[in-house]
């Protein structure tokens, strides 16, 4: 009986539903958590994953000596590697191609590589207007590698420590 | 104003075509910023769901988004009107208009503040509940001529929705008008006249929440919006419906809302009456506000409650809000009937004299 | 011309325009849909006679309510066109005398000359005269008894409806969901929390030796 009273004066005094709208209502006013995007960002961790570069060595020569870990271990074979003999007697590439539309940015051809050449750098705003500039060739990751050499070198010894 | 424009008018051509530009200058006028405030609408439900949900809410075309209408009205406007195939293409193309024209012919008696009312007839209450009534040949019509499973079951459950609350909704009304006497939507305000507690919501309290939650059932808004169900029925009765016969659904959808804030406030929240009256301070404090205003910060706030009901509770299942229409409303405005009819026969209160 | 006679005139024609298509449009949805234009336009026509309650009434009920359970019906039929066009040039003779018969019938009744504006003389209302309460006054007092009777006899039609059609099948041909008892449903009703003291795992060997194992 006490049972049934109860239950009509939860039903008809709505009191539920005033306890759902009081619960909106708080966050009304609560601040808001939406990030502006292209004028605000959120901070990056030096491990993003973002556009790929080819870094080289502080004397000029490039890291990569066509081992094909990268090409091996790439879940979505979105890398192409071809290599030849170079005149003084190093393995070097002749074609390193990533197709950027095939890539899922797992991050294992920068596990793999035993050289840290291929690297994801923390670039993640990028877009391709023609078909055809989804391939990243050697020489455009070598350049992107060479533009951001700074930030890819600060990235890695900050998470050099956890490695 | 407009009885020495016609006037004017008829001295240099026929009766008929003065009276006919009278008529539709005056549409013109209650029209528009009613099609604004239903553009605005938009953007507050979004800002205000967005809110509710710690979001920011459109904030990127014009300043604070204020644009945003705007930029979805051309949007629309631009895009293609798509025909499905096996529609019955007529039908097809006057359903959004048999949705948008009741809702916008039941402007034609209400008032916005004493004397600013196009047509102030004695029957308004039932013109308004006649012409809203005719708004579900919109979704029926919509649903059949689609020629999609989706928009038939969406326009089969709105319609039974909409005439199931109907009926509570006319109930609740009719103890509005038990306790003002009248049919006329101006007099109804004036009968509340005299302070707060002479508001129709004090006696009638149980039939402003029940007019109020029919009427966000009557236009098909959350939680009541099963006939859009997205989870099962896609959107509904307008799921075959693109570019502006989309936008035209959504307009009558929302010209709907407002008119529901604005026969709540008008019916029960003392229309555009202060709220300060016969408070001794406060009314010559805000003695010089103009009587619109008071009626719009009502129907605002209403409005703001439709939204608020949206971003808060769930959708109703198909069976329970036929139960709740039919099993719980009806019984109660029925009771409430005769509860009036008591207060009325032992002269109760300030309502009642 | 006035433009009430416009209105008058344009609302007429739209309704018997609309009556005409109703009977000849092959379509039964169309056909409904023909006759919600019909009644719209005489609830217009009846409203400029100042019978402004019998109008909205009309629209209120007919076209808000009843019509749409019709359209419901029609819109759910499987109707076949061709065969429903089958046999009307041979029942056309005796559907025409059958009109025409049904038209002198009425005409008969309700003629010019007992419904004509002679007898009937429009009386002038001032501003003031309101309709719903004419037509109330009367309903109410002089003829409350043939009016409680008649809303007597609506309910009974709608019990009637309802135990006729009312099928209780057993719980295995269909599922019934009990709303009520749904409702009143309490948390303590479907949730029991069950304190569960916590174990500790008795030292085996075998886990002792992988755990120096790992050691």
């Amino acid at each position: 009986m006490t049972d049934n009273i109860r239950h009509w004066i939860k039903t008809f005094g709505l009191i539920e539903l005033f306890k759902g709208l009081a619960v909106t209502g708080k966050y009304l006013f609560k601040p808001k958590i939406t990030v502006r995007y292209p004028e605000e960002k959120t901070p990056i961790s030096p491990r993003f994953r973002g556009h790929h570069a080819l870094r080289r060595y502080e004397n000029g020569e490039e890291r990569c000596i066509a081992c094909k870990l990268c090409e091996a271990v790439c879940p979505a074979n979105a890398i192409t590697i071809e290599s030849e003999e170079r005149e003084d007697g190093t393995r070097r590439t002749t074609r390193y191609d990533i197709d950027m539309f095939k890539c899922i940015y797992c991050g294992f051809c920068e596990e793999a590589c035993p050289v840290d050449a291929i690297v994801e750098t923390r670039v993640f705003e990028y877009v391709f207007w023609e078909r055809g500039e989804n391939i990243m060739t050697k020489e455009k990751l070598l350049a992107f590698g060479d533009k951001h050499e700074q930030m890819i070198a600060a990235d890695k010894a900050a998470d050099a420590k956890y490695r | 104003m407009f009885t020495t424009l016609q006037q004017w008018l008829s001295g240099w051509m026929w009766d008929w075509l003065a009276v006919l530009i009278t008529l539709l200058i005056q549409a013109v006028v209650v029209i528009l910023p009613i099609m604004i405030a239903v553009a605005y609408l938009t953007y507050a439900e979004r800002k205000v769901i967005a809110y509710m949900q710690v979001r920011m809410g459109p904030n990127r075309v014009g300043p604070y988004g204020l644009l945003q209408p705007i930029a979805d009205a051309v949007k629309l406007m631009f895009k293609e009107v798509v025909l499905p195939s096996q529609s019955n293409v007529y039908l097809f193309l006057i359903a959004p208009i048999l949705a948008i024209a009741p809702a916008i012919a039941v402007w034609a008696v209400v008032p916005f503040a004493p004397g600013w009312v196009v047509t102030d007839i004695d029957a308004g209450v039932l013109y308004v509940l006649a012409v809203a009534s005719i708004t579900v040949y919109g979704v029926v019509v919509s649903g059949w001529a689609s020629n999609s499973k989706y928009a038939f079951l969406g326009g089969l459950r709105s319609s039974a929705q909409k005439i199931s609350y109907e009926i509570a909704m006319g109930f609740a009304l009719v103890t509005v008008l038990m306790v003002a006497d009248t049919m006329n939507l101006t007099k109804i305000v004036e009968g509340q006249q005299g302070g707060i507690w002479h508001w129709y919501l004090i006696p009638l309290l149980p039939m402003f929440v029940v007019y109020f939650i029919s009427g966000v059932a009557e236009t098909n808004r959350a939680p009541f919006d099963i006939a859009e169900g997205e989870s099962e029925i896609v959107a509904g009765f307008h799921v075959e419906y693109s570019g502006m016969a989309f936008a035209v659904f959504f307009l009558a959808e929302y010209a709907m809302m407002i008119l529901i804030s604005y026969m709540t406030s008008i019916m029960f929240l003392g229309g555009w009456l202060s709220p300060f009256e016969g408070i001794p301070l406060l009314e010559t404090l805000f003695a010089w506000v103009p009587p619109f205003f008071w009626l719009a910060a009502k129907v605002a706030f209403l409005l703001f409650v439709f939204l608020w009901f949206r971003a808060t509770f769930p959708r109703y299942r198909y069976d329970q809000l036929m139960r709740l229409g039919w099993k719980v409303f009806i019984p109660l405005t029925i009771v409430w009937v005769f509860v009036v009819m008591l207060m009325h026969y032992f002269k109760v209160g300030p309502w009642f004299n | 011309m006035s433009f009430e006679q416009l209105v008058f005139y344009a609302f007429a024609a739209i309704a018997a325009f609309a009556g005409l298509m109703v009977i000849t449009v092959r379509n039964p949805v169309k056909a409904a849909l023909w006759l919600v234009l019909a009644f719209v336009s005489t609830a217009a026509v009846w409203i400029l006679a100042e019978a402004e309650f019998l109008g909205l009434v009309l629209i209120l009920v007919y076209v808000g309510a009843v019509l749409v359970l019709f359209l419901f019906v029609v819109m759910m039929l499987d109707i076949n066109l061709a065969e429903m066009k089958e046999g009307f040039t041979r029942y056309l003779p005796i559907g025409v005398l059958v009109s025409l018969v049904v038209f002198g019938l009425i005409y008969m009744v309700v003629g010019p000359e007992h419904f004509g504006l002679e007898q009937f003389k429009p009386t002038e209302h001032g501003p003031d005269y309101s309709n719903t309460k004419e037509i109330a006054v009367p309903l109410y007092t002089q003829h409350a008894y043939a009016f409680v009777l008649a809303a007597v006899l609506l309910l009974v039609g709608i019990v009637a409806a309802i135990a006729l059609t009312l099928r209780r099948r057993p719980p295995s041909e269909a599922l019934y969901q009990d709303i009520d008892a749904q409702v009143r449903v309490r948390a303590e009703d479907r949730l029991t929390m069950v304190k569960i003291p916590a174990e500790v795992e008795p030292d085996l060997p075998e886990n002792k030796e992988e755990e120096e194992g790992a050691k």
